[in-house]
């Protein structure tokens, strides 16, 4: 097979005494759905923002396509296809949803540093912007400053600002978080729908959800893989019930 | 769900946003009016103009991308002391140029100034660029060879404009020098304010965390945009120095740096008109009320100041949009009703 989308080795982060991420091994095939999963505290968030070069690890090194990634900035991570979106929200408020999604596609095409055009001269962007949204389902209110947006839209915007970058990998920290459970639903059928070609790593807390859209699922336990398999075999792994699911579990 | 507007007309909500005004017109048209109506004070409304521009080069770093300076005079001063030193040392004095290379060596020193500052956020900013401007200060003083110290740089001589215009005692020269400098800088930075440049400066000031997630090289604007500031800022200085012929020390002091903060905040910060209408409330302020109490006129712009960010926390320009605002939302309400009549 082809060379992984993306890779950690040997993966280690502590603050102070307290190891956050130990000896973490995972390795994300092309176009996969994975889920990550663990109890609150268990260094999920952690682990992507090591991923997205937001903290350094203290041990290992992360793989993109095969090449080191580990010394770069997380801007450059990102201009390399390996893109985020956050668990609490990390918008513009003052800036309408187009604004916002028209200025990730200019970052993309590098012409963000151009200061002596009018951006109504960078129409195609603007288009762009406009299409990702609308591929989301974002609805008419894309020129509304962020901050009186709905708090579903602001989720969905929150994916759009991602996916504004062309991911070959995208990490979803949550992206339900918040959202009651008919509209989370919709939003990871959203997710379900976008290309095969981007690998996708995210982090649930639903059940329901991650076994209707995970291929497979990683389990995370106080910063280390405690397993990893697909959802009947994470379903069916006893030692999952018993630190995850909770103990009610072995005996329903 | 309704169906979402062609693209076409979202191009078209981009160009209206930033369409020029026919209130700016008139807004430009009444900087002319000095001429006429107060010929005896061209020397005041020249320096109005300046301070209008240092204004203008602060509003890019703070009301766009978010960067609190409290040492922004130093770039006013390295300007204002490269024209002078270029008349009094080297000989030259031909404005033109000597405006061009002042931009220069304060965007130089902007640039450098801007490896270091443009690391930092929050209250350790506000105290490196304070620390940048009062080290500069104090290296004009005591550099007296070379800027005369605290004495002043006397006997600039101002070359003829263009060969034809010399300074004159009433300042129509000197006020046609500083109000051109200003529309140029002026139409560079509302180019730049509605450029992908600015929309990324917005981004920084609205969210700096997330912009490294959508692949920005945040630092690498904001060092750009500060050495654009630092130019401007310079260029303001230069003007100082060619059309009063003098420098002082006071130009790279703290009271210039924290005066154009006052005036920003005055004024509205984020919407270039700002610092303008700051600049002159400030500065006829200053100069009618020092004339009634020079001791005490600071009390009433304490006073002014504490009332603007107490009601209008936008600034004056920022309250006189919300009242468009609300006009707005009313005629909106209205509407319905009125089909409905």
């Amino acid at each position: 097979m082809s060379t992984p989308a993306l890779v950690t080795r040997a993966l280690s982060k502590s603050f102070g005494s307290l190891a956050v991420t130990q000896n973490v091994e995972i390795t994300v095939p092309h176009g996969a759905r994975y889920a990550l999963i663990g109890p609150n505290g268990a260094g999920k968030t952690t682990l992507i923002n090591l991923m997205t070069g937001l903290i350094k690890p203290d041990l290992g090194s992360i793989l993109l396509n095969g090449e080191d990634i580990s010394a770069l900035e997380p801007d450059a991570r990102v201009k390399r296809g390996l893109t985020r979106t956050f668990q609490i929200n990390q918008l513009f408020p003052n800036l309408s949803a187009l604004e916002a999604v028209t200025l990730a596609v200019l970052e993309r095409q590098r012409t963000s540093g151009v200061w002596w055009r009018r951006l109504p001269a960078f129409g195609a962007a603007i288009e762009e912007a406009h299409a990702i949204l609308q591929s989301l389902r974002f609805g008419s209110d894309t020129e509304r400053v962020t901050r009186e947006l709905p708090y579903g839209r602001q989720r969905l915007l929150e994916i759009a600002l991602a996916l504004a970058t062309k991911p070959k990998i995208l990490l979803l920290d949550e992206p339900a978080a918040g959202v009651p459970k008919d509209e989370s639903a919709e939003l990871f059928q959203a997710i379900a729908a976008l290309p095969s070609d981007i690998t996708v790593l995210f982090i649930e807390h639903d059940m329901d959800l991650v076994f209707r859209f995970a291929s497979r699922i990683i389990v995370l336990v106080a910063g280390a893989v405690l397993v990893e398999g697909t959802p009947a075999e994470i379903s069916a792994d006893p030692r999952v019930r018993e630190v995850y699911l909770g103990k009610g579990h072995r005996h329903g | 769900m309704t169906i979402a507007a062609p693209p076409y007309s979202l191009v078209a909500a981009f160009a209206e946003r930033s369409r020029w005004r026919a209130i700016e017109t008139v807004l430009w048209l009444c900087a002319l009016l000095p001429f006429w109506l107060a010929p005896t004070h061209l020397q005041l409304a020249s320096q109005i103009a300046i301070t209008a521009l240092f204004a203008i080069s602060l509003d890019l770093i703070l009301g766009y991308a978010g960067i609190v300076s409290m040492g922004h005079a130093a770039f006013f001063g390295l300007g204002a002391y490269t024209a002078g030193i270029l008349s009094v040392k080297l000989g030259w004095g031909e404005p033109i140029s000597g405006l061009l290379i002042a931009g220069l060596v304060a965007g130089i020193g902007g640039y450098l100034s801007s490896l270091v500052v443009c690391r930092f956020r929050h209250l350790a900013l506000i105290m490196i660029t304070l620390g940048i401007g009062v080290m500069l200060h104090e290296i004009a003083n005591t550099s007296h060879g070379l800027t005369g110290g605290a004495d002043g740089l006397q006997g600039i001589r101002t070359w003829k404009f263009l060969g034809v215009w010399s300074l004159d005692i009433y300042g129509y020269v000197a006020y046609s020098y500083a109000l051109i400098v200003l529309f140029a800088c002026f139409l560079v930075a509302r180019r730049i304010v509605q450029s992908p440049f600015g929309l990324a400066l917005k981004g920084i000031r609205e969210n700096a965390l997330r912009m490294p997630a959508i692949g920005a090289p945040s630092q690498s604007h904001l060092r750009k945009i500060y050495t654009i500031a630092a130019v401007m800022a310079g260029m303001a200085g230069a003007v100082l120095a060619q059309t009063t012929e003098t420098v002082s020390l006071e130009v790279l002091s703290f009271q210039r740096s924290a005066d154009v903060l006052v005036m920003l905040i005055l004024g509205g910060t984020g919407r270039l008109y700002g610092g303008m209408i700051g600049a002159v409330i400030y500065m006829l302020a200053r100069d009618h009320l020092s004339g009634l109490n020079p001791q005490y006129w600071y009390f009433w712009i304490g006073l002014l100041l504490i009332a603007v960010v107490t009601l209008l926390p936008n600034g004056i320009l920022g309250g006189l949009a919300r009242v468009r605002a609300l006009n707005w939302i009313r005629e909106m309400r209205l509407m319905p009703r009125r089909r409905a009549a």
